[in-house]
């Protein structure tokens, strides 16, 4: 149902080559605190305001958006900028590719259900649960896997290398602790 | 619209589709590699990394790539704090940012549950972000923004690195466990 590794790996590599020639390395992870900080300026508008003194041009009353200058604060001004609507186009690219795709993924996995039966609602439980600690983490190590470990290690940068040995020195005990009769079929 | 949102429908377009397709955003795949019971997305990372970062700095010494396009991290101490919690948290949900946005498109609930999670996440580390900002979690480590390869041999390290990684590839196993 799935690509062969190699076309895989190939397909992969044109991705992150394309980018990184027509315009920057591919990040997905920084799009999420854009995004919060979107909804949060709805609610409260004096969270990113216009400001002709910062480095950027707006500035926020939090610490985090205003860093660099309001690097972040711009793009929650302006969501409708290249890294955001990357990431918006991205959920459109998966929908055309499972839709043109013969056979469908199990909407409980194999694997859940293998270590867990009959439990969707503990699926669920744990899919929010370790999103919350994915994106808490990959904001601390300033990166996830596509911008550290693909696009880090792709422009041979030490920060990818040793981002992608922690990721997977947690992944894999968590893994196989949590799911002790095995990841997959026979 | 302007060119840079054109490229942008493209390129992460074509990203998510890939995705979907080599099986990233499947978490069945990504827990058969954590558990070490199916290296076919290690397989495919890896050599994924080792050609694009071949050609990358194949291209940047013919001139064919612009340097100016790339960026490097930084290397400080919650580099390998947060790059521990995502690993944990990716060992949970099956799902990290990218793959878990893939899937939302594809129809996945899970995924669905994975993205709220996320902008919690996002939004708890924003609003921590100014009492943590000067801790030992931003020390800089090994030079910062350091490459492996260097300006003047930048391409035989690039291409050496590249050739372990697609070794890697090629010589694992199917599954280890």
């Amino acid at each position: 149902m799935y690509w062969n590794w190699k076309a895989s790996g190939l397909a992969l590599a044109v991705c992150f080559l394309a980018a990184v020639v027509l315009v920057k390395p591919i990040g997905v992870s920084t799009q999420f605190v854009i995004f919060d900080g979107w909804l949060a300026d709805f609610v409260n508008p004096d969270l990113v305001i216009e400001d002709a003194e910062s480095k950027s041009g707006y500035s926020s009353s939090n610490a985090y958006l205003d860093k660099s200058g309001g690097k972040y604060a711009k793009s929650v001004a302006n969501p409708m900028n290249y890294s955001f609507v990357f990431v918006l186009a991205m959920i459109l690219g998966g929908f055309l590719a499972a839709k043109t795709q013969s056979k469908k993924a199990d909407l409980i996995p194999v694997f859940h259900q293998r270590n867990f039966p009959n439990s969707a609602g503990k699926r669920l439980i744990l899919a929010f649960s370790g999103g919350v600690i994915v994106l808490f983490g990959a904001r601390l190590a300033g990166g996830c896997t596509s911008g550290h470990m693909m696009s880090g290690m792709m422009q041979t940068a030490v920060s990818g290398y040793i981002f992608a040995a922690a990721a997977f020195t947690a992944a894999i005990p968590v893994a196989i602790l949590l799911y002790k009769k095995g990841g997959n079929e026979a | 619209m302007s060119m840079s949102l054109v490229l942008a429908i493209v390129l992460g377009g074509a990203f998510g589709f890939v995705l979907q397709r080599v099986g990233a955003a499947d978490p069945q795949k990504i827990i058969g590699m954590l558990t070490l019971t199916d290296l076919h997305l290690a397989k495919a990372i890896l050599s994924g990394i080792g050609i694009s970062s071949a050609l990358l700095f194949i291209g940047l010494s013919a001139g064919f790539i612009d340097a100016g396009n790339l960026s490097i991290k930084s290397m400080y101490t919650g580099v390998i704090v947060g790059g521990l919690l995502l690993g944990a948290g990716w060992a949970i949900a099956g799902f990290c940012p990218g793959t878990g946005l893939v899937a939302l498109g594809a129809g996945r609930v899970d995924a669905a549950l994975f993205i709220l999670g996320g902008l919690v996440g996002a939004g708890l580390y924003t609003m921590a972000f100014g009492s943590i900002s000067d801790t030992w979690l931003f020390n800089e480590m090994f030079g910062g923004k350091a490459t492996l390869a260097s300006a003047d041999q930048g391409l035989i390290i690039a291409l050496g690195i590249a050739v372990v990684f697609l070794a890697i590839a090629f010589l694992a196993p199917k599954r280890i466990r």
